[in-house]
């Protein structure tokens, strides 16, 4: 039965060298699709290049079927899987700003870290931005640290917010994925050209 | 168009740097990799944790009493029974680093270079990084997670605040892009 970690199939030393080992397939898939490179990620935002997009939809859907066909056979416990707590306005202010950063910086900490990796400086630029950031944001989180903690929903589902079973909203996801990339693909050939 | 845009070559390697691969290919596996991580460990993947984790340590030893004073790096640095970097997400990014490095040499991408448009100067695009990097952290602290520990890990397992956050992740972006077109294209 999994998650095999918290079924005690093996302890904490070994976890760690499984996030080496998972680490290393995530930073390889990165980089495969492109994502080193601040100008394939942000062509996203500039549509000419809807890799960004695509990539990511695709590891959704993926993971998201895989779990949920794993849960109906019932060799994955889904709820020992975790989910980080909902905190709704804090977390739609972070995802804003975190958008603005990725434009203007042109990663996110993850591709950040395979573009540093292989050579790039403006990534490695950008992850010591973060680490400056993380200090700045260590130094003033007593005085907003009562906005992050709001709105706090505790760990909750889609399925479970909108009262609507699981498996419809993961075919949903799945459909407005597939029409999704179907758009993509129309957008880049209408911009493509530009680059 | 994506099928157009080649990578530069790796100096002294003798060939032509391979293109990426299919987005879809590469999603799938980037999909799979975040599947195992369900089912063996029971979590995502993440990657600004990892960043917290460092910036802890490295405020712990410069200042000790400081770091742990502050509830924010005191979080990272637990009870101090354990090293602040002996943590999932730090073993995990060091992962990403040698999966990425592996990738990068078998293509021929891997070289020192900066990332950027033809129209902007080396220094401002390191100056955009550096404060990319700063508005990065900020958004990702204040949501619980960045683009892999919340948009793909939360997105997958249908986390409401992971598809608020992933919504607002780009219409952040979108909104800005306009602004600073300069830098890419």
């Amino acid at each position: 039965m999994a998650p095999f970690y918290k079924y005690g199939f093996f302890g904490d030393e070994m976890s760690l060298v499984l996030a080496f080992v998972l680490g290393t397939g995530f930073g390889f898939f990165l980089e495969r699709a492109g994502f080193g490179s601040a100008r394939k990620l942000a062509a996203q935002f500039y549509l000419y290049d809807m890799s960004v997009f695509k990539v990511m939809f695709t590891a959704i859907v993926t993971a998201m079927l895989g779990v949920t066909y794993l849960g109906w056979l019932g060799w994955l416990d889904l709820s020992l899987v975790y989910l980080v707590p909902t905190h709704l306005v804090p977390q739609i202010v972070g995802g804003l700003v975190l958008g603005v950063g990725f434009v203007v910086g042109g990663y996110c900490p993850g591709t950040s870290v395979a573009s540093l990796a292989t050579g790039r400086i403006d990534g490695f630029v950008y992850a010591f931005g973060i680490g400056a950031g993380t200090l700045v944001y260590a130094e003033v989180f007593p005085w907003i640290k009562g906005f992050v903690n709001s709105n706090g929903m505790g760990q909750v589902t889609l399925p479970e917010v909108f009262d609507l079973p699981w498996g419809l909203v993961v075919f949903v996801v799945v459909l407005i994925a597939v029409a999704g990339f179907s758009a993509a693909t129309l957008v880049e050939r209408r911009f493509g050209d530009k680059a | 168009m994506s099928s157009d845009y080649r990578p530069a070559a790796m100096p002294g390697s003798g060939r032509p740097a391979s293109p990426y691969w299919n987005p879809y290919l590469a999603g799938i596996g980037l999909g799979l990799v975040l599947l195992a991580a369900f089912v063996l460990v029971g979590r995502g993947l993440g990657a600004s944790g990892a960043f917290s984790s460092t910036v802890a340590w490295l405020v712990n030893l410069v200042a000790p009493a400081h770091a742990q004073s502050n509830e924010y790096l005191q979080g990272y640095l637990g009870d101090g029974t354990t090293h602040p970097l002996k943590a999932w997400l730090v073993f995990e990014v060091l992962g990403v680093m040698a999966g990425a490095l592996f990738s990068g040499l078998l293509a021929g991408r891997a070289r020192i270079a900066v990332e950027k448009g033809p129209r902007v100067s080396t220094a401002l695009r390191l100056l955009c990084a550096f404060a990319g990097g700063i508005l990065m952290a900020f958004g990702a602290h204040l949501a619980r997670g960045c683009t892999s520990g919340q948009a793909l890990t939360g997105g997958a397992l249908l986390n409401l605040g992971s598809w608020a956050f992933m919504l607002m992740v780009f219409v952040g972006g979108y909104s800005v892009a306009w602004f600073m077109r300069w830098q890419w294209r």
